[in-house]
Protein backbone atom coordinates (compact mmCIF):
# COMPACT_ATOMS: atom_id res chain seq x y z
CA UNK A 1 0.00 0.00 0.00
CA UNK A 2 2.55 3.00 -0.80
CA UNK A 3 -0.63 4.99 -2.05
CA UNK A 4 -0.83 8.37 -0.66
CA UNK A 5 -4.79 9.30 0.56
CA UNK A 6 -6.57 12.55 1.92
CA UNK A 7 -7.83 10.31 5.31
CA UNK A 8 -6.78 7.62 6.44
CA UNK A 9 -9.37 6.10 9.08
CA UNK A 10 -8.93 4.22 12.01
CA UNK A 11 -11.63 1.99 12.86
CA UNK A 12 -14.81 0.74 10.67
CA UNK A 13 -17.79 1.72 13.02
CA UNK A 14 -20.71 4.33 13.79
CA UNK A 15 -17.55 7.15 14.01
CA UNK A 16 -15.25 6.52 11.08
CA UNK A 17 -17.84 5.57 8.57
CA UNK A 18 -19.79 8.47 9.61
CA UNK A 19 -16.90 10.22 8.42
CA UNK A 20 -16.01 8.13 5.43
CA UNK A 21 -19.33 8.51 4.05
CA UNK A 22 -19.39 11.86 3.98
CA UNK A 23 -15.84 12.27 3.02
CA UNK A 24 -15.98 10.27 -0.11
CA UNK A 25 -19.28 11.85 -0.83
CA UNK A 26 -17.02 15.37 -1.52
CA UNK A 27 -14.66 13.88 -3.67
CA UNK A 28 -11.99 12.96 -0.97
CA UNK A 29 -9.30 9.88 -1.26
CA UNK A 30 -10.56 7.96 1.98
CA UNK A 31 -9.13 5.33 3.25
CA UNK A 32 -10.76 2.70 6.22
CA UNK A 33 -8.51 0.23 8.50
CA UNK A 34 -10.50 -1.88 9.98
CA UNK A 35 -9.13 -5.08 11.97
CA UNK A 36 -11.91 -7.32 12.26
CA UNK A 37 -12.17 -9.87 9.29
CA UNK A 38 -15.35 -7.66 8.22
CA UNK A 39 -16.60 -4.13 9.56
CA UNK A 40 -19.00 -5.22 12.93
CA UNK A 41 -16.88 -8.04 13.63
CA UNK A 42 -14.99 -6.93 16.36
CA UNK A 43 -17.98 -4.21 17.41
CA UNK A 44 -19.93 -4.43 20.42
CA UNK A 45 -22.65 -1.89 21.84
CA UNK A 46 -25.97 -2.55 23.92
CA UNK A 47 -27.65 -2.46 20.07
CA UNK A 48 -29.42 0.80 20.40
CA UNK A 49 -28.84 3.30 17.21
CA UNK A 50 -30.31 6.81 16.76
CA UNK A 51 -32.10 7.73 13.06
CA UNK A 52 -31.57 11.50 14.06
CA UNK A 53 -27.79 11.27 13.39
CA UNK A 54 -27.68 8.59 10.73
CA UNK A 55 -29.88 10.80 8.48
CA UNK A 56 -27.79 13.52 9.20
CA UNK A 57 -25.44 11.29 7.54
CA UNK A 58 -27.03 9.04 5.10
CA UNK A 59 -30.83 11.28 4.79
CA UNK A 60 -32.00 8.07 2.43
CA UNK A 61 -31.13 5.70 4.98
CA UNK A 62 -34.17 4.53 5.38
CA UNK A 63 -34.52 3.42 1.80
CA UNK A 64 -31.11 1.27 1.55
CA UNK A 65 -32.24 -1.77 3.59
CA UNK A 66 -31.07 -0.69 6.86
CA UNK A 67 -30.68 -3.95 8.93
CA UNK A 68 -33.03 -2.70 12.04
CA UNK A 69 -33.80 -5.38 14.15
CA UNK A 70 -36.98 -2.99 16.18
CA UNK A 71 -38.35 0.17 16.10
CA UNK A 72 -37.79 1.03 20.36
CA UNK A 73 -41.74 2.34 21.65
CA UNK A 74 -41.24 2.11 25.05
CA UNK A 75 -38.54 2.52 27.45
CA UNK A 76 -38.44 0.59 30.58
CA UNK A 77 -36.38 1.02 33.77
CA UNK A 78 -35.41 -1.37 36.45
CA UNK A 79 -34.52 -0.74 39.98
CA UNK A 80 -33.68 -3.61 42.08
CA UNK A 81 -33.09 -5.92 44.94
CA UNK A 82 -32.13 -9.28 44.70
CA UNK A 83 -35.99 -11.33 44.89
CA UNK A 84 -37.97 -8.03 43.08
CA UNK A 85 -37.87 -4.44 42.31
CA UNK A 86 -39.80 -1.73 40.53
CA UNK A 87 -40.60 -1.16 36.60
CA UNK A 88 -41.29 2.46 35.39
CA UNK A 89 -42.05 2.41 31.85
CA UNK A 90 -43.15 4.88 29.06
CA UNK A 91 -44.43 4.10 26.20
CA UNK A 92 -45.87 6.28 23.07
CA UNK A 93 -47.81 6.61 19.77
CA UNK A 94 -45.32 9.02 18.21
CA UNK A 95 -42.37 5.79 18.38
CA UNK A 96 -44.09 3.53 16.17
CA UNK A 97 -45.46 6.69 13.55
CA UNK A 98 -43.85 9.51 13.10
CA UNK A 99 -40.72 9.22 15.22
CA UNK A 100 -40.82 5.84 14.92
CA UNK A 101 -36.68 5.80 13.83
CA UNK A 102 -36.14 7.57 17.01
CA UNK A 103 -34.42 4.79 18.65
CA UNK A 104 -33.72 1.45 17.12
CA UNK A 105 -32.10 -1.69 17.89
CA UNK A 106 -29.70 -3.33 15.42
CA UNK A 107 -26.88 -6.31 15.53
CA UNK A 108 -23.39 -4.38 14.92
CA UNK A 109 -21.88 -7.52 12.75
CA UNK A 110 -24.87 -6.70 10.32
CA UNK A 111 -25.50 -2.75 11.06
CA UNK A 112 -21.57 -2.32 10.24
CA UNK A 113 -21.33 -3.94 7.40
CA UNK A 114 -24.30 -2.32 6.12
CA UNK A 115 -22.74 1.14 6.76
CA UNK A 116 -19.77 0.66 5.16
CA UNK A 117 -21.51 -0.62 1.95
CA UNK A 118 -22.59 3.12 1.75
CA UNK A 119 -19.29 4.03 2.25
CA UNK A 120 -17.89 2.00 -0.25
CA UNK A 121 -20.40 2.89 -2.48
CA UNK A 122 -19.92 6.71 -2.24
CA UNK A 123 -16.22 6.08 -3.25
CA UNK A 124 -14.08 5.16 0.20
CA UNK A 125 -11.86 2.47 0.17
CA UNK A 126 -12.77 -0.27 3.21
CA UNK A 127 -9.44 -2.60 3.89
CA UNK A 128 -10.56 -5.37 6.73
CA UNK A 129 -8.10 -7.54 8.31
CA UNK A 130 -5.87 -5.06 8.80
CA UNK A 131 -4.24 -3.79 12.30
CA UNK A 132 -2.79 -0.39 12.71
CA UNK A 133 -0.20 0.04 14.91
CA UNK A 134 1.50 2.54 14.68
CA UNK A 135 1.33 6.33 13.30
CA UNK A 136 3.82 7.79 10.75
CA UNK A 137 5.07 11.19 11.80
CA UNK A 138 7.53 13.65 9.77
CA UNK A 139 10.51 15.04 11.39
CA UNK A 140 7.97 18.31 13.06
CA UNK A 141 6.33 15.02 14.97
CA UNK A 142 2.89 15.88 12.32
CA UNK A 143 1.35 12.83 11.61
CA UNK A 144 1.30 11.80 8.31
CA UNK A 145 -0.28 8.65 7.82
CA UNK A 146 -0.14 5.10 9.62
CA UNK A 147 1.78 1.95 10.23
CA UNK A 148 -0.48 -1.74 9.42
CA UNK A 149 0.40 -5.23 10.24
CA UNK A 150 0.59 -6.02 6.59
CA UNK A 151 3.62 -6.11 4.97
CA UNK A 152 4.72 -2.65 2.53
CA UNK A 153 1.61 -1.65 5.03
CA UNK A 154 2.81 2.23 5.90
CA UNK A 155 -0.71 4.05 4.07
CA UNK A 156 0.26 8.17 4.10
CA UNK A 157 -2.36 10.34 4.81
CA UNK A 158 -2.83 14.35 5.09
CA UNK A 159 -5.29 13.57 8.00
CA UNK A 160 -5.41 10.67 10.29
CA UNK A 161 -8.91 9.87 11.88
CA UNK A 162 -8.80 8.02 14.81
CA UNK A 163 -12.03 5.74 15.26
CA UNK A 164 -10.36 3.07 17.31
CA UNK A 165 -12.82 2.94 19.88
CA UNK A 166 -12.19 3.07 23.31
CA UNK A 167 -9.78 0.02 23.63
CA UNK A 168 -6.94 1.38 21.65
CA UNK A 169 -3.50 -0.46 22.48
CA UNK A 170 -2.52 2.57 19.70
CA UNK A 171 -3.12 5.04 22.22
CA UNK A 172 -1.31 4.09 24.66
CA UNK A 173 1.76 2.97 22.17
CA UNK A 174 1.62 6.48 20.05
CA UNK A 175 0.07 8.39 23.30
CA UNK A 176 -2.65 10.48 21.31
CA UNK A 177 -4.61 10.30 24.27
CA UNK A 178 -4.30 8.50 27.91
CA UNK A 179 -4.55 4.85 28.86
CA UNK A 180 -7.90 4.99 30.75
CA UNK A 181 -7.53 4.47 34.41
CA UNK A 182 -9.64 1.29 35.62
CA UNK A 183 -12.12 4.10 37.20
CA UNK A 184 -12.80 5.75 34.12
CA UNK A 185 -14.17 2.33 32.17
CA UNK A 186 -16.90 -0.40 33.22
CA UNK A 187 -16.38 -3.51 31.70
CA UNK A 188 -19.22 -5.50 30.48
CA UNK A 189 -20.63 -8.30 29.00
CA UNK A 190 -23.14 -8.73 26.52
CA UNK A 191 -25.22 -12.02 25.86
CA UNK A 192 -27.67 -12.57 22.60
CA UNK A 193 -30.48 -14.96 23.60
CA UNK A 194 -32.73 -15.97 21.13
CA UNK A 195 -36.04 -16.41 20.52
CA UNK A 196 -39.21 -16.21 17.99
CA UNK A 197 -40.27 -13.29 17.22
CA UNK A 198 -43.92 -13.92 18.56
CA UNK A 199 -42.37 -15.08 21.99
CA UNK A 200 -40.53 -11.61 22.01
CA UNK A 201 -44.04 -9.98 21.05
CA UNK A 202 -46.03 -11.67 23.56
CA UNK A 203 -43.15 -11.19 26.28
CA UNK A 204 -42.75 -7.61 25.63
CA UNK A 205 -46.60 -6.95 24.79
CA UNK A 206 -45.58 -5.42 21.39
CA UNK A 207 -46.31 -5.19 18.03
CA UNK A 208 -44.13 -6.87 15.23
CA UNK A 209 -41.37 -4.89 14.81
CA UNK A 210 -41.81 -3.05 17.78
CA UNK A 211 -39.31 -2.88 20.67
CA UNK A 212 -38.65 -2.22 24.24
CA UNK A 213 -35.46 -1.01 26.15
CA UNK A 214 -35.32 -1.88 29.92
CA UNK A 215 -32.11 0.16 32.09
CA UNK A 216 -31.55 -1.64 35.00
CA UNK A 217 -29.94 -0.21 38.46
CA UNK A 218 -29.76 -1.91 41.74
CA UNK A 219 -28.63 -5.14 43.30
CA UNK A 220 -27.93 -6.89 40.18
CA UNK A 221 -24.26 -5.31 40.04
CA UNK A 222 -23.60 -6.79 43.77
CA UNK A 223 -23.30 -3.53 45.54
CA UNK A 224 -20.39 -2.29 42.39
CA UNK A 225 -21.19 0.45 40.56
CA UNK A 226 -22.73 -0.84 37.48
CA UNK A 227 -25.87 -1.14 34.88
CA UNK A 228 -27.78 -3.72 33.08
CA UNK A 229 -29.89 -3.65 30.42
CA UNK A 230 -32.15 -6.14 27.93
CA UNK A 231 -32.92 -5.10 24.91
CA UNK A 232 -35.60 -6.67 22.19
CA UNK A 233 -34.02 -7.24 18.85
CA UNK A 234 -36.12 -9.19 15.85
CA UNK A 235 -35.66 -13.28 17.16
CA UNK A 236 -33.66 -12.48 19.89
CA UNK A 237 -32.87 -10.22 23.17
CA UNK A 238 -29.72 -8.77 24.05
CA UNK A 239 -28.28 -9.03 27.75
CA UNK A 240 -25.83 -7.15 29.17
CA UNK A 241 -24.34 -6.56 32.12
CA UNK A 242 -21.20 -4.74 33.54
CA UNK A 243 -19.33 -2.35 36.39
CA UNK A 244 -16.60 -0.06 37.13
CA UNK A 245 -13.30 -2.09 36.30
CA UNK A 246 -11.73 -0.68 39.69
CA UNK A 247 -14.90 -1.88 41.72
CA UNK A 248 -14.87 -5.48 39.87
CA UNK A 249 -11.12 -5.62 40.63
CA UNK A 250 -11.71 -4.34 43.92
CA UNK A 251 -14.28 -6.85 44.57
CA UNK A 252 -13.17 -9.73 42.61
CA UNK A 253 -16.65 -10.47 41.09
CA UNK A 254 -16.72 -12.65 37.61
CA UNK A 255 -18.72 -11.20 35.14
CA UNK A 256 -19.78 -14.10 33.65
CA UNK A 257 -21.05 -15.85 37.16
CA UNK A 258 -22.69 -11.97 37.57
CA UNK A 259 -24.41 -12.67 34.05
CA UNK A 260 -26.04 -15.78 34.84
CA UNK A 261 -27.05 -13.96 38.78
CA UNK A 262 -28.99 -11.77 36.62
CA UNK A 263 -30.49 -14.01 34.23
CA UNK A 264 -32.00 -15.84 37.35
CA UNK A 265 -33.67 -13.25 38.18
CA UNK A 266 -37.34 -13.34 39.15
CA UNK A 267 -38.10 -10.02 36.79
CA UNK A 268 -35.52 -11.54 34.12
CA UNK A 269 -35.91 -15.36 34.03
CA UNK A 270 -39.15 -15.51 32.23
CA UNK A 271 -38.69 -12.94 29.71
CA UNK A 272 -35.52 -15.74 28.31
CA UNK A 273 -37.17 -19.01 29.43
CA UNK A 274 -36.59 -21.12 26.61
CA UNK A 275 -34.40 -19.44 24.71
CA UNK A 276 -30.85 -20.25 23.61
CA UNK A 277 -28.01 -17.98 23.74
CA UNK A 278 -25.98 -17.75 20.54
CA UNK A 279 -23.05 -14.99 21.34
CA UNK A 280 -20.94 -13.98 24.42
CA UNK A 281 -19.02 -10.60 24.10
CA UNK A 282 -17.26 -8.26 26.28
CA UNK A 283 -16.71 -4.69 25.69
CA UNK A 284 -15.50 -1.50 27.95
CA UNK A 285 -17.68 1.54 28.04
CA UNK A 286 -16.19 5.30 28.28
CA UNK A 287 -17.37 6.32 32.26
CA UNK A 288 -14.57 9.20 33.25
CA UNK A 289 -17.30 11.40 31.58
CA UNK A 290 -16.70 15.41 30.27
CA UNK A 291 -13.32 15.35 32.28
CA UNK A 292 -11.61 11.92 30.61
CA UNK A 293 -12.07 13.51 27.23
CA UNK A 294 -8.51 13.90 25.42
CA UNK A 295 -7.07 16.31 23.34
CA UNK A 296 -9.36 15.55 20.09
CA UNK A 297 -7.53 17.05 17.39
CA UNK A 298 -3.63 17.80 16.79
CA UNK A 299 -1.09 18.15 13.83
CA UNK A 300 -2.57 16.02 11.08
CA UNK A 301 -4.90 13.82 13.48
CA UNK A 302 -8.57 13.69 14.89
CA UNK A 303 -9.88 11.93 17.50
CA UNK A 304 -14.07 10.47 17.22
CA UNK A 305 -16.36 8.41 19.37
CA UNK A 306 -15.42 5.86 22.10
CA UNK A 307 -11.92 6.77 21.30
CA UNK A 308 -12.37 9.92 22.15
CA UNK A 309 -14.37 8.98 25.48
CA UNK A 310 -17.61 10.88 23.86
CA UNK A 311 -20.42 8.46 25.82
CA UNK A 312 -23.39 9.54 27.90
CA UNK A 313 -23.12 7.03 30.70
CA UNK A 314 -26.65 8.40 31.80
CA UNK A 315 -28.39 8.51 28.69
CA UNK A 316 -26.48 4.94 27.24
CA UNK A 317 -26.04 6.99 23.94
CA UNK A 318 -22.64 6.27 22.40
CA UNK A 319 -23.80 5.53 18.66
CA UNK A 320 -25.06 9.03 18.21
CA UNK A 321 -22.09 10.67 19.48
CA UNK A 322 -19.90 8.46 17.63
CA UNK A 323 -21.94 9.45 13.91
CA UNK A 324 -21.69 12.88 15.02
CA UNK A 325 -18.63 13.16 15.89
CA UNK A 326 -17.44 11.30 12.95
CA UNK A 327 -19.54 14.14 11.18
CA UNK A 328 -18.08 16.91 12.24
CA UNK A 329 -14.78 15.30 11.81
CA UNK A 330 -15.53 15.30 7.96
CA UNK A 331 -16.60 18.52 7.79
CA UNK A 332 -13.23 19.82 9.74
CA UNK A 333 -11.13 17.79 7.19
CA UNK A 334 -12.65 18.98 4.38
CA UNK A 335 -12.29 22.80 5.56
CA UNK A 336 -8.72 21.87 6.06
CA UNK A 337 -7.80 20.48 2.72
CA UNK A 338 -9.38 23.61 1.12
CA UNK A 339 -7.40 25.95 3.27
CA UNK A 340 -4.64 23.21 2.64
CA UNK A 341 -3.65 23.39 6.35
CA UNK A 342 -3.75 19.83 8.62
CA UNK A 343 -1.85 21.74 11.37
CA UNK A 344 -3.81 21.24 14.87
CA UNK A 345 -5.04 25.30 14.47
CA UNK A 346 -6.51 24.24 10.52
CA UNK A 347 -8.22 21.57 12.54
CA UNK A 348 -9.33 23.31 15.68
CA UNK A 349 -12.70 23.84 13.64
CA UNK A 350 -13.78 20.26 14.72
CA UNK A 351 -13.99 21.27 18.72
CA UNK A 352 -15.86 24.24 17.93
CA UNK A 353 -17.99 21.77 16.25
CA UNK A 354 -18.61 19.75 19.34
CA UNK A 355 -18.93 22.72 21.51
CA UNK A 356 -21.80 24.07 20.25
CA UNK A 357 -23.23 20.77 19.71
CA UNK A 358 -25.41 18.54 22.28
CA UNK A 359 -22.17 16.73 22.66
CA UNK A 360 -19.86 18.30 24.61
CA UNK A 361 -23.41 20.07 26.15
CA UNK A 362 -24.52 16.76 27.92
CA UNK A 363 -21.19 15.73 28.56
CA UNK A 364 -20.66 18.80 30.76
CA UNK A 365 -24.08 18.69 32.18
CA UNK A 366 -23.60 15.52 33.58
CA UNK A 367 -20.12 15.17 34.28
CA UNK A 368 -20.38 14.94 38.02
CA UNK A 369 -23.10 11.49 37.55
CA UNK A 370 -20.44 9.00 37.26
CA UNK A 371 -18.60 10.39 40.69
CA UNK A 372 -21.94 10.36 41.78
CA UNK A 373 -22.68 6.48 41.37
CA UNK A 374 -19.06 5.87 42.73
CA UNK A 375 -19.28 7.29 45.49
CA UNK A 376 -23.10 6.03 46.95
CA UNK A 377 -22.91 2.36 46.83
CA UNK A 378 -25.89 2.27 48.64
CA UNK A 379 -27.87 2.61 45.32
CA UNK A 380 -26.48 -0.58 44.67
CA UNK A 381 -26.97 -2.13 48.03
CA UNK A 382 -29.38 -0.91 51.16
CA UNK A 383 -31.66 1.15 48.94
CA UNK A 384 -32.29 -1.26 46.51
CA UNK A 385 -33.16 -3.25 49.41
CA UNK A 386 -34.99 -0.73 51.34
CA UNK A 387 -37.10 0.07 48.96
CA UNK A 388 -38.03 -3.84 48.07
CA UNK A 389 -38.64 -4.31 51.46
CA UNK A 390 -41.21 -1.42 51.64
CA UNK A 391 -43.15 -2.14 48.66
CA UNK A 392 -43.20 -5.97 49.55
CA UNK A 393 -44.17 -4.96 53.05
CA UNK A 394 -47.37 -2.40 51.91
CA UNK A 395 -48.11 -4.88 49.49
CA UNK A 396 -48.49 -8.43 51.42
CA UNK A 397 -52.16 -8.60 52.98
CA UNK A 398 -51.86 -9.93 56.22
CA UNK A 399 -54.24 -8.55 58.70
CA UNK A 400 -51.51 -5.94 59.46
CA UNK A 401 -52.70 -2.25 59.97
CA UNK A 402 -51.23 -0.09 57.51
CA UNK A 403 -50.09 2.48 59.69
CA UNK A 404 -47.48 -0.37 61.69
CA UNK A 405 -46.18 -1.72 58.58
CA UNK A 406 -45.30 1.82 57.68
CA UNK A 407 -43.76 2.01 61.45
CA UNK A 408 -41.67 -1.23 60.53
CA UNK A 409 -40.75 0.11 57.22
CA UNK A 410 -39.54 3.77 58.70
CA UNK A 411 -37.82 1.83 61.14
CA UNK A 412 -36.07 -0.50 59.16
CA UNK A 413 -35.10 2.60 57.13
CA UNK A 414 -33.74 3.91 60.40
CA UNK A 415 -31.35 1.39 61.31
CA UNK A 416 -29.60 1.41 58.10
CA UNK A 417 -29.60 5.24 56.75
CA UNK A 418 -29.76 8.32 58.44
CA UNK A 419 -32.22 11.48 57.19
CA UNK A 420 -28.40 13.11 56.17
CA UNK A 421 -27.89 10.52 54.30
CA UNK A 422 -30.30 10.23 52.55
CA UNK A 423 -30.91 14.15 51.71
CA UNK A 424 -26.96 13.76 50.40
CA UNK A 425 -27.91 10.57 47.86
CA UNK A 426 -30.67 12.70 46.94
CA UNK A 427 -28.64 16.18 46.68
CA UNK A 428 -25.75 14.97 45.00
CA UNK A 429 -27.94 12.90 42.74
CA UNK A 430 -30.02 16.09 41.49
CA UNK A 431 -26.46 17.82 41.28
CA UNK A 432 -24.79 15.39 39.12
CA UNK A 433 -27.98 15.06 36.71
CA UNK A 434 -29.70 18.90 36.69
CA UNK B 1 -22.59 -21.04 41.63
CA UNK B 2 -20.55 -22.92 38.84
CA UNK B 3 -21.39 -21.15 35.35
CA UNK B 4 -18.41 -22.44 32.79
CA UNK B 5 -17.01 -19.60 30.78
CA UNK B 6 -16.15 -22.26 28.57
CA UNK B 7 -19.78 -23.10 27.56
CA UNK B 8 -20.20 -19.02 26.83
CA UNK B 9 -16.91 -18.74 24.72
CA UNK B 10 -18.08 -22.22 23.07
CA UNK B 11 -20.65 -19.28 21.24
CA UNK B 12 -18.31 -17.81 19.77
CA UNK B 13 -16.16 -17.53 16.39
CA UNK B 14 -12.65 -17.57 16.91
CA UNK B 15 -9.92 -17.95 13.94
CA UNK B 16 -6.93 -18.74 16.54
CA UNK B 17 -3.55 -16.97 15.78
CA UNK B 18 -0.50 -19.28 16.31
CA UNK B 19 1.18 -16.68 18.35
CA UNK B 20 -0.22 -15.21 21.56
CA UNK B 21 -1.18 -11.73 21.18
CA UNK B 22 -0.99 -11.58 25.18
CA UNK B 23 2.13 -11.92 27.27
CA UNK B 24 3.24 -11.96 30.89
CA UNK B 25 6.32 -9.92 30.72
CA UNK B 26 7.31 -11.13 33.82
CA UNK B 27 5.96 -14.30 34.97
CA UNK B 28 8.07 -14.37 38.41
CA UNK B 29 6.47 -11.56 39.44
CA UNK B 30 2.86 -12.29 39.30
CA UNK B 31 3.89 -15.07 41.47
CA UNK B 32 6.49 -13.22 44.31
CA UNK B 33 4.92 -9.66 43.95
CA UNK B 34 1.17 -9.75 42.66
CA UNK B 35 -1.21 -10.18 45.93
CA UNK B 36 -4.24 -9.24 44.43
CA UNK B 37 -3.44 -10.94 41.09
CA UNK B 38 -7.06 -9.12 39.05
CA UNK B 39 -6.11 -10.77 36.00
CA UNK B 40 -7.81 -13.79 37.88
CA UNK B 41 -10.94 -12.22 37.99
CA UNK B 42 -11.66 -9.43 36.13
CA UNK B 43 -10.92 -11.19 32.92
CA UNK B 44 -14.68 -12.07 31.05
CA UNK B 45 -13.08 -14.58 29.05
CA UNK B 46 -11.19 -16.63 31.92
CA UNK B 47 -7.92 -15.94 29.69
CA UNK B 48 -5.89 -16.36 32.81
CA UNK B 49 -5.47 -18.98 35.18
CA UNK B 50 -3.57 -20.10 38.32
CA UNK B 51 -1.22 -22.90 37.65
CA UNK B 52 1.01 -24.39 40.07
CA UNK B 53 3.90 -21.68 40.25
CA UNK B 54 2.75 -19.41 37.36
CA UNK B 55 -0.43 -17.91 35.70
CA UNK B 56 -1.11 -19.74 32.28
CA UNK B 57 -2.77 -17.61 29.36
CA UNK B 58 -5.42 -18.89 27.20
CA UNK B 59 -5.29 -16.34 24.88
CA UNK B 60 -7.64 -18.12 22.55
CA UNK B 61 -10.79 -17.21 23.84
CA UNK B 62 -9.54 -13.76 24.65
CA UNK B 63 -12.47 -11.41 23.78
CA UNK B 64 -10.07 -7.96 22.99
CA UNK B 65 -11.77 -5.89 26.25
CA UNK B 66 -8.22 -4.48 27.39
CA UNK B 67 -9.11 -4.72 30.73
CA UNK B 68 -6.24 -6.89 32.11
CA UNK B 69 -4.12 -4.29 30.01
CA UNK B 70 -4.87 -1.73 32.43
CA UNK B 71 -6.61 -4.26 35.44
CA UNK B 72 -2.51 -5.27 35.76
CA UNK B 73 -2.09 -3.33 39.00
CA UNK B 74 2.06 -4.11 38.12
CA UNK B 75 1.28 -2.76 33.91
CA UNK B 76 3.10 -6.34 33.50
CA UNK B 77 0.70 -7.81 30.52
CA UNK B 78 1.95 -7.19 26.61
CA UNK B 79 -1.28 -6.48 24.60
CA UNK B 80 -1.86 -6.16 21.14
CA UNK B 81 -4.47 -6.75 19.08
CA UNK B 82 -4.64 -10.77 17.22
CA UNK B 83 -2.92 -10.18 14.03
CA UNK B 84 -5.89 -8.66 11.35
CA UNK B 85 -8.56 -10.84 10.87
CA UNK B 86 -7.46 -13.10 13.61
CA UNK B 87 -9.34 -13.28 17.14
CA UNK B 88 -12.91 -13.45 18.25
CA UNK B 89 -15.42 -12.51 15.27
CA UNK B 90 -19.36 -11.75 16.16
CA UNK B 91 -21.95 -12.81 14.33
CA UNK B 92 -24.76 -10.32 15.64
CA UNK B 93 -22.54 -8.43 17.58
Amino acid sequence: MGEAFDVAVVGAGPAGLSAACLLAEKGVKTIVLERGEYPGAKNVSGGVLYGHDLAQVLPDYAERNLPIERNIVESRMWYLSRDGGYSLSYRDRIFTEERKHNVFTVGRAKFDRWFSEQARGRGALVVCGTVVTDLLRDENHRVVGVRTDRSDGDVRAKVVLLADGINSPLATKTGFRPEPKTHQVALAVKEVIELTEEQIQERFNVDPGHGVTIEILGEVTQGMDGVAVIYTNRKSLSLCIGANLSALSRQKVRLYEMMESFKAHPMVAPLIQGGKSMEYMAHWLAEGGYDAIPQLCGDGFLITGDSGMLFNALHREGSNLAMTSGRFAAETIVEALAKKDFSRNGLLGYISRLRDSYIFKDLKKYRRFGQFLHTHPELFTSLPRWTSLAAREMLTVNGVPKREKQKAIWQEFRSRFSLVSLLRVLWDGWRSIK
Amino acid sequence: MSTKVEDKLFLDRFRVDEESHLRIIDGALCMEKCIEQPCLYICPANVYRLEKNRISVAYEGCLECGSCRIGCPHLNIEWRFPRGGYGVSHKFG
